[in-house]
């Protein structure tokens, strides 16, 4: 592709503003202009993430539990392969608070695990992690036992921010069947809502 | 430092280009004026600036903003651009005991980027409440004289609707309404058992070919800005039109600082700060169109002290600043179960509500005066950070079962947000902060605020019918609001739902309005304020289409004046 998307919206407004006193693009360049986008978008994924706060066993701890909170099955992929990591890791170099309530919530999961187990989150058995995630999972285990209580407002952020990742992917919008996003000539309105049960 | 004089006098200067400012310079230019007008903020290429279809995926931040920013509060990453309630270097101030808000948008059109498009008629009643109720005061005006603007402006901008004959909700020109999605119909049924008003709604959104603009192409995103113009925005409906006459200059990136008067009493020049180069200029006309936002417009004549005008410029009576009115609103929203068996389609449509419920309960006696309309909306949208913020909180766990509740739930939501007239009172207003100026040395706004009883009551009456809709349709409502503490049935701080007016009112008595009917400051015959600022109550519709309205219908009459040689050298 030679011409850049910025060529491409240049050449745009001039034949736009050639053609009428309004500044519109006709929906025909419309389209063609958002499907340059695309295409570049398409090209930069290729590149690998560079993380931007974590350390990389944190970040292999953080991606873990990406996985297991939106985890892949028969019907789609997971929160990692729709870029949960990258978002958090990005947003959280970005914000302190963030940082303080992530970063240090990876580490509370992993003193408390070598506490517990004698071994870093990573490295327990999947029984030990799935022991302590059922605990810092529900806030009301806090209430029996409020040394959980660091551990499940750190979940819980965190649950938050997967399923913003998730849900704002490719994958995700796919899963949950959003159609739209594009260009109708007419409003189609509702089909038939099923009667309540 | 030498102030910077531009030789040309201009026959008008606008100060100020969204809903106002843009009308104004359309009808003045194409009614044969040259005009200057100031924008504080950059201008606006769609091309650009629009992030309209992306996905939330095409951006890293997904939406989000740097360091999530936009995930804590009201807006994304995809609005269009320089609409924000903090603006870094022009801070403003609420005072001890006062929370308010303040949304500002600096860029060519202002907040007609970031507005609803939603596009309602004052109704005669409206316009005459002190004779209703004894509060508040009338209008100098009523719903005759503005109508023939109702008219003028929707013809021109395009706004959806239906006729319906309802006396708090009058008709206009109105192009056919979209088909009500599935949330609307629903909310609709409801409504009907419940003897509740639901109709289709009335935006500024174009369902067919109009004045040169193609017709919505239906991907309900309409605050990200659109870049086929098929919805109403200043910048790209009513600029275009003053730039095609030859007669009309935009000066972008002019932070106004004072309106300077002459000798002779009139405005002579707007001195203003250049953005760009931090350098005080200085423009000459023989007219002025105040059209900033109402607190801007009021900060304004309150930072324009002279001899003459001690107090501010056309604040003899004290009134710029005073009786400042947001509208009245509380949220509330619901889970409809039925939703969840809905197959997957195309929910998208406007980017609004295809039908809203207005003020219905006009025909008997209620606990509160006055009254409220509803928006509402929900369904099957384009997914969004945050929008599993409370499933997540609610069903918490983790695995196959949370990442199919939320599937299961996703968009079967339908959130009602009520707009309700406030009665302005005395303890709502904004003057200059005594300390305090913005990075471009201008002395800021200091806002004061108190809800009265009569809101509160209005809060009440709109959580109990949204509780009832939610219920009746066979949903669960989720809202919570309590009695009291710092938002009394959800009522939300002022200034947050970005209705403010009546800082500088109009009235019959220079004693207590500083204008006119034609906006025009009785004291300051050059100067005009036809932005919100010169509302005299905020009924519950929306302010823009009014806005639009009363400064075509005082254009026209400054259009007039100068005919006939009243506006002076």
């Amino acid at each position: 592709m030679t011409l850049s998307r910025r060529d491409i919206l240049k050449s745009l407004a001039v034949t736009a503003v050639g053609g009428s006193v309004l500044r519109v693009i006709p929906l025909e360049a419309a389209q063609y202009a958002h499907r340059m986008v695309q295409a570049e978008k398409a090209a930069a994924e290729t590149q690998q993430y560079t993380l931007k706060f974590f350390s990389p066993n944190a970040y292999k701890t953080l991606a873990s539990l990406c996985n297991t909170i939106i985890p892949p099955d028969e019907e789609s992929k997971g929160a990692v392969e729709a870029g949960a990591p990258e978002f958090i890791d990005l947003l959280t170099s970005e914000n302190t608070d963030y940082q303080v309530a992530l970063g240090g919530g990876v580490m509370w999961l992993d003193s408390t695990c070598i506490d517990r187990y004698e071994k870093a989150y990573l490295d327990c058995t999947s029984e030990q992690q799935k022991e302590i995630l059922d605990q810092i999972a529900y806030r009301r285990n806090a209430k029996h036992d409020p040394s959980l209580g660091q551990g499940v407002e750190f979940f819980r952020f965190l649950r938050k921010l997967t399923a913003d990742a998730f849900f704002t992917s490719e994958i995700g919008i796919t899963y949950l069947g959003y159609i739209g996003n594009t260009y109708v000539q007419e409003f189609p309105g509702c089909p038939p809502v099923p009667e309540r049960s | 430092m030498q102030v910077k004089r531009t030789p040309k006098p201009y026959d008008v200067c606008i100060i100020g280009s969204g809903a106002s400012g843009g009308t104004a310079a359309k009808v003045l230019t194409e009614g044969g004026l040259s005009v200057v007008l100031l924008e504080a903020g950059p201008p606006i290429l769609p091309e650009r600036d629009y992030k309209e279809h992306m996905w939330p995926y095409d951006l890293p931040h997904r939406g989000a903003g740097v360091g999530g920013r936009w995930r804590h509060g009201t807006g994304d990453e995809f609005m269009a651009p320089n609409g924000a309630w903090e603006i870094e270097g022009e801070p403003y101030v609420s005072a001890p005991g006062s929370k308010f808000r303040w949304f500002r948008s600096r860029i060519v059109g202002g907040r007609t980027n970031h507005w609803g498009r939603i596009a309602l008629r004052m109704a005669p009643v409206d316009f005459q409440v002190r004779s209703r109720d004894g509060m508040g005061d009338d209008w100098p005006l009523t719903y005759d004289d503005v109508a023939p603007y109702y008219d003028k402006v929707e013809s021109y901008i395009g706004v959806f609707g239906t006729k319906e004959n309802i006396p708090s909700a009058p008709d206009g020109i109105f192009l056919p309404p979209p088909k009500p999605r599935c949330t609307e119909t629903i909310v609709k049924k409801t409504c009907d058992q419940l003897n509740i008003l639901c109709i289709p709604s009335r935006l500024a959104i174009l369902t067919k070919p109009h004045n040169g603009r193609p017709a919505c192409h239906y991907c309900a995103q309409c605050g990200r800005g659109c870049i086929t113009a098929s919805n109403f925005s200043s910048s790209q409906v009513m600029i275009p039109p003053a730039e095609k006459t030859g007669r009309f200059t935009l000066i972008t990136g002019a932070m106004a600082r004072e309106l300077v008067v002459g000798k002779d009493g009139k405005v002579a020049a707007v001195s203003y700060i250049d953005k760009a180069t931090r350098e005080e200029r200085r423009i000459h006309a023989r007219a002025f169109v105040v059209a900033a936002s109402a607190c801007e417009s009021a900060r304004l004549l309150l930072n324009s002290r002279s001899t003459l005008f001690p107090e501010g410029l056309a604040n003899s009576s004290g009134v710029v600043g005073r009786n400042l009115m947001d509208s009245v609103g509380s949220n509330g929203g619901g889970h409809f179960p039925q939703l969840e068996k809905m197959p997957a389609h195309n929910h998208d449509g406007v980017g609004g509500m295809h039908m809203y419920l207005p003020w219905w309960k006009f025909d008997r006696k209620n606990d509160f005066l006055r009254g409220y309309h509803t928006e509402f909306g929900g369904g099957r949208g384009m997914p969004g950070v945050g929008d599993y913020d409370r499933l997540c909180d609610d069903f918490e766990g983790y695995g196959h079962s949370l990442k199919q509740e939320c599937k299961k739930r996703y968009g079967t939501y339908i959130g009602f947000a009520g707009r309700g007239e406030m009665i302005p009172n005395e303890n709502c207003y904004c003057e200059i902060d005594p300390q305090v100026v913005d990075q471009w040395g201008i002395p800021v706004l200091r806002f004061h605020w108190k809800w009265g009883d009569n809101e509160i009551k209005m809060a009440k009456d709109m959580q109990e019918t949204y509780r009832a809709i939610v219920e009746a349709a066979g949903g669960i409502y989720l809202t919570e609001t309590h009695e009291d503490g710092p938002h009394p049935y959800g009522i939300a701080d002022g200034g947050v739902i970005i209705h403010e007016v009546g800082t500088v009112r109009m009235g019959e008595r220079p004693a207590t309005s500083a204008l006119n009917q034609y906006c025009q400051a009785h004291a300051v015959k050059n100067l005009f304020v036809t932005d919100g600022a010169c509302f005299v109550t905020n009924a519950d519709k929306n302010p823009t289409l009014t806005i639009m309205a009363l400064t075509w219908r005082a254009s026209e009459y400054l259009l007039d004046q100068a005919k006939k040689g009243n506006l002076g050298a």
